[in-house]
């Protein structure tokens, strides 16, 4: 007995422990369950409630008129057409200097000060608000360079905005590669350039593709800078080049939240679907890009 | 009642066949005007004709410029939106051709106009009035306000010192006074507080800005002890979930229906908004075209998005006034008062 009492108190001790610990398990559980619903309940509530008021305005005659003053007559062809191009170009511009400046920190840059201060600086871009991009944009690129408020200076602001974004996810994606396969490389007699490119490249353009699409998405949605930078709000015309003057989808709907009219809050319904379907679009084809290379590399 | 029928018919969702054709009975079933057609000086006109300035006046413009575009598919106008202020910018180093403004402009921005050798051409084009709102539950109020009320509640004094609505008027009910007006960037503010502060830009800045006036509408519209003010276009529309107060400005209140606004009767909260126009622009054709289909047309357009046209006389006066290419303001009045009587008085003087 005179043994046995501590055992059985610091047994019933350690029940009771345990006890509250798979509560605290339950419960923490329980949070985790919780916070991904409340996401999910939220973003469905959200979606449901501007399709309901928005998608019967989607149709061919809103897809391809001009912005009007008669809201039945309305659509976002120039809107539309101006996100298409911001977003190619945005592509061509920030991709290759993304990807290479990835590249290049996590292959080729020695591991000194430099490097590190370089990463840091990346880092804090990325969280950089987006009208100070738009403030930049319209100094550097619209005044400086003269390029106007042009589809070009939007886009190429665009890719500052984006581009942290990008290096930051390529950069994981490649560090995600293992070394094994550079040991590989090298031991077969494979370059430096050779190894990134046959391997590295490939092993980690999911990861990749998957940060810059999910970068340029942002873009897409964004609007304070390019109204910083100047681009339009009545459109109704087709821009003819990167030259051109333009407006995007977040900016028509900004503009028909914004009218007296309450069938226009209708139509800036119809335009968040079809500003959310260009992006599940984008979305899609990341998805189907990524799956189509783990399968070549496999 | 044939006209309203057509419009009935295209409310009716048939949106795929709605043509020119029903957009110009709309205008005309709006206003009882039609659309004017104007010739081009030198034959075929084509190019890019640049607007920017403020929201207000934005949608008259667009309006205009969507019409202007079925005659004549060539030019292209687009219309940005950047507020008054920001549309004098870019106007002052020539970035645009032409600039909305809900008010004169300001000798500020003449003096960077004319550091950068930039003359101007001011052109008026509608009248917009601007509305006191309450909640319609809010009937203690009665359905006018005074001027001097409006400055008790607005004025920067006001800040924190002026709460409850009894301390506006004696015999309301001591509720909390929650106020509503746009933001500091816009025309309307800087009128309105011209008007009834004595000082452009002077207010008190406990209130709730925003920019978009549909915001404004939905505080005003919840809130039973709320008080909000924007321009008369937002009031009209939501006539159902809002009370527009008459104004006595002291000579008895004055509801802001279109005809007191247009007579100038709802005083001081009418306004005239203008666009101004680059004199070395003007001599492009397709910008002198513009201009002309623009004050020809102004007075069937502005009442289809809201506002109210300027008395028949004005448009000609402006058209007069853009023939001879006369820069510089139309009034010595910078500020002072900018309502169509006024204007036109003062105009008449000067010319």
């Amino acid at each position: 007995m005179t043994v046995g009492d501590p055992t059985m108190v610091s047994n019933s001790g350690h029940a009771q422990a345990r006890t509250r610990r798979r509560v605290f398990g339950v419960m923490f559980y329980a949070l985790t369950i919780g916070s991904t619903v409340l996401g999910i309940v939220l973003l469905a509530a959200l979606l449901i409630d501007v399709f309901a008021d928005g998608v019967n305005q989607v149709d061919a005659h809103f897809l391809t008129s001009y912005p009007s003053r008669f809201p039945d007559q309305s659509g976002l062809r120039s809107a539309l057409l101006g996100t298409l191009w911001m977003l190619g170009l945005t592509a061509i511009l920030a991709f290759p200097i993304g990807v290479g400046a990835a590249i290049y920190l996590e292959e080729y840059a020695p591991a000194n000060w430099v490097t590190r201060f370089i990463q840091l600086n990346i880092a804090n871009l990325a969280g950089v608000p987006s009208v100070v991009y738009g403030l930049l944009g319209l100094g550097l690129f619209v005044r400086w360079f003269s390029l106007g408020r042009s589809i070009l200076a939007g886009s190429m602001t665009m890719s500052l905005l984006i581009l942290p974004l990008i290096i930051v996810a390529s950069r994981e994606s490649i560090r995600a590669v293992p070394d094994s396969l550079r040991e590989g490389a090298f031991a077969l007699g494979a370059t430096r350039w050779q190894m990134v490119r046959r391997t590295v490249v490939p092993a980690a353009a999911g990861g990749i593709l998957t940060g810059t699409i999910l970068a340029l998405a942002r873009a897409v949605g964004e609007t304070a800078p390019l109204i910083t930078i100047g681009a339009l709000t009545y459109i109704a015309f087709d821009p003819q080049g990167p030259m051109d003057l333009f407006t995007v989808l977040p900016i028509q709907i900004f503009n028909w939240v914004s009218l007296p009219q309450k069938d226009f809050a209708y139509l800036a319904a119809g335009g968040i679907c079809v500003l959310l379907m260009v992006l599940l679009i984008a979305n899609s084809l990341a998805v189907f890009l990524r799956y189509r290379m783990q399968r070549r590399l496999q | 009642m044939a006209v309203g029928g057509t419009v009935v018919l295209a409310a009716c969702g048939d949106t795929g066949v709605v043509t020119e054709v029903s957009s110009a009975e709309k205008t005309v079933e709006k206003s009882g005007k039609k659309i004017v057609d104007v010739t081009p000086p030198l034959g075929p006109i084509a190019g890019t004709i640049l607007i920017d300035g403020s929201s207000t006046v934005g949608p008259i413009s667009a309006a205009v410029a969507e019409e202007f575009a079925k005659k004549f598919p060539d030019v292209r106008v687009p219309v940005g939106v950047s507020g008054t202020g920001g549309g004098f910018k870019k106007f002052c180093v020539r970035e645009t051709d032409i600039t909305n403004a809900s008010r004169f402009i300001k000798s500020k921005e003449e003096t960077v106009c004319a550091e950068n050798g930039i003359e101007y051409i001011e052109l008026p084009v509608a009248v917009d009035g601007i509305a006191v709102v309450v909640n319609p539950k809010n009937t203690a109020i009665g359905d006018s306000i005074t001027v001097e009320e409006l400055k008790a509640m607005w004025a920067p004094e006001a800040e924190e010192k002026v709460t409850t609505w009894d301390q506006v008027r004696a015999g309301l009910p001591g509720n909390k006074l929650v106020m509503y007006g746009p933001g500091t960037d816009s025309g309307t503010y800087d009128y309105f507080t011209k008007k009834i502060n004595g000082v452009e830009g002077a207010s008190r800045g406990d209130f709730t800005p925003s920019e978009d006036d549909n915001v404004l509408v939905q505080g005003v519209s919840g809130d039973v002890n709320a008080i909000g003010f924007f321009g008369l276009a937002y009031y009209e529309q939501n006539k159902d979930l809002l009370k527009a107060l008459k104004v006595d400005g002291g000579n008895g209140p004055v509801s802001p229906t279109e005809a007191n606004v247009l007579s100038g009767a709802y005083s001081p909260l009418s306004r005239v908004v203008f666009i101004y126009v680059s004199p070395v622009a003007a001599e492009r054709p397709e910008v002198q075209t513009f201009i002309d289909f623009y004050l020809n047309n102004a007075s069937g357009l502005a009442p289809s998005v809201g506002y109210v046209q300027l008395p028949e006389k004005m448009y000609q006066m402006a058209l007069e006034r853009f023939k001879s290419r006369k820069t510089g303001t139309i009034t010595a009045l910078e500020g002072t008062t900018s309502s169509p009587n006024s204007v036109l008085a003062a105009w008449e003087a000067g010319a």
